[in-house]
């Protein structure tokens, strides 16, 4: 659970922002990133962005979790089956 | 990079990893996302057998004692409650039955995606009570703090925290204190690190003569990672390093920790199947008081918890004791579509994980 997904900040309002995941845009929390800007990219856990990264790291990132995505989703279908 | 270029360096690594054991090994990694991929990447079955990868009680809701769940549940039942949990939380059992159970008998249980959405409902409905289940550690308690230093600055008063969270270092700590197990280096968790960066293992690796490495989740991370305590072992050396550099910094968040320090002081806290480890809980410090859930809600917390069902081992397999195919009921009375214990519920228990990905 203490996964952390990387977004890139779409819009910033005071310590709350929109951060773009996959192309869907969600509300995320700066609190503990004060010194984000526009355009950058977070590493986001539990609606709060814990830390700036760089925009390499974070698609690297993206690419390992859509993997483990992919397979549990295989893996549940997989267990549904009688 | 080509993924045969990936395969041919992962290669590598496993020769490497051959060549650098000798004897026995044992790594223990504290982390849920590492858990998942040791055993996703099938690395147990590629490293000697004399290497042991331990997992550590590294899943923040498989160590929730039985007797917070209850008293969670418990609270649910008493009228204008709403609880409001992550969804990892929803089907982890206490004694006799788990939240989302007994959201079905009745009980106004949500789940939030973070703690903000939490406030929010209590925000939207102040004739309720909305309290959110605190489980997590570093990497989540910071977020939970920040969440509470605005609802008090906003006057939500209506908004408290049932305070569940534990601190990771002490407990590594107290694990290689207890002598129950051997453990030759820690695979230092990856995002709690983001927040409380890599000196928090100082001590561990300077006072204790453990080596610990802090590594990414890919394959080859935890390769790098593998043969970085291999190597500082090799050398007699026991030292703190970062494989994981892209997330980690040797003074981690300083905000977040700030915001953690100003809303909880650290107390002793029970871990299940483990026990009370002195200095691994958070309360909330004077000024947050009035947010914290068993003062907010006034029910007992029941007496008759029963932290693990008859039988699961998942106490041994947090501690390093036991791997998880060594439960008499894994795979067979229990599985993730029937689990018994903690462990096989969270998708990040080393149960679920061995399971799922084939015996680790
Ligand atoms: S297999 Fe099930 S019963 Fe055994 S230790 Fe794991 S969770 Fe507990």
């Amino acid at each position: 659970m203490c996964l952390a997904v990387p977004g890139q900040v779409m819009q910033l309002d005071g310590t709350s922002a929109r951060v773009k995941f996959h192309g869907v845009e969600r509300v995320v929390q700066m609190d503990l990133v004060p010194e984000v800007k526009l355009g950058d990219w977070v590493l986001v856990h539990a609606g709060y962005a814990i830390q700036c990264m760089d925009e390499e790291e974070a698609r690297e990132t993206l690419a390992l979790l859509a993997q483990i995505e992919g397979e549990m989703e295989e893996q549940s279908r997989a267990e549904a089956k009688p | 990079m080509s993924q045969p270029d990936l395969r041919e360096r992962a290669e590598r690594c496993y020769d490497k990893i051959a060549a650098l054991v000798s004897g026995p090994v044992s790594l223990m990694e504290v982390c849920g996302t590492h858990t998942m991929a040791i055993s996703r990447f099938g690395i147990r079955a590629r490293v000697p057998e004399t290497l042991r990868l331990l997992s550590g009680p590294g899943c923040p809701v498989c160590v929730t004692p039985a007797s917070q769940i209850d008293h969670l549940m418990a609270m649910a039942r008493e009228p204008g409650v709403i609880v409001t949990t992550f969804g990892d939380m929803l089907r982890v059992p206490g004694s006799k039955s788990s939240l989302e159970q007994e959201r079905t008998r009745g009980s106004d249980i949500r789940v939030v995606y973070s703690p903000h959405d939490a406030m929010e409902i209590a925000r939207a409905a102040p004739d309720r009570i909305v309290v959110f289940m605190g489980v997590g550690f570093e990497t989540t308690s910071p977020t939970i703090a920040a969440t509470m230093i605005k609802a008090l600055a906003a006057g939500i008063g209506n908004f408290c925290v049932y305070p569940a969270f534990k601190v990771v270092p002490p407990a590594m700590d107290a694990l290689v204190a207890s002598g129950e197990t051997r453990i030759d280096g820690f695979i230092c968790p990856g995002h709690v690190s983001t927040i409380i960066g890599s000196a928090a293992y100082e001590p561990i690796a300077r006072d204790r003569k453990v080596p610990c490495v802090v590594t990414g989740f890919e394959a080859l991370d935890v390769l790098e990672g593998v043969i970085l305590l291999l190597e500082q072992r090799a050398a007699g050396k026991a030292e703190v390093q970062v494989q994981y550099r892209r997330a980690v910094s040797p003074e981690g968040n300083r905000t977040a920790l700030d915001i953690l320090s100003r809303t909880f002081t650290p107390c002793d806290a029970a871990w299940r199947g483990i026990g009370v480890i002195p200095g691994t809980g958070l309360e909330p410090r004077e000024e947050f008081l009035s947010m914290d859930a068993r003062r907010r809600v006034q029910v007992e917390m029941p007496k008759d918890a029963v932290d693990l069902p008859a039988g699961c081992g998942c106490g041994e397999v947090m501690r390093g004791l036991k791997v998880p195919t060594e439960c008499a009921m894994f795979g067979t009375a229990c599985t993730p579509s029937r689990p018994i214990g903690p462990c096989m519920v969270s998708t990040e228990g080393a149960c679920a994980a061995w399971y799922r990905y084939g015996r680790g």
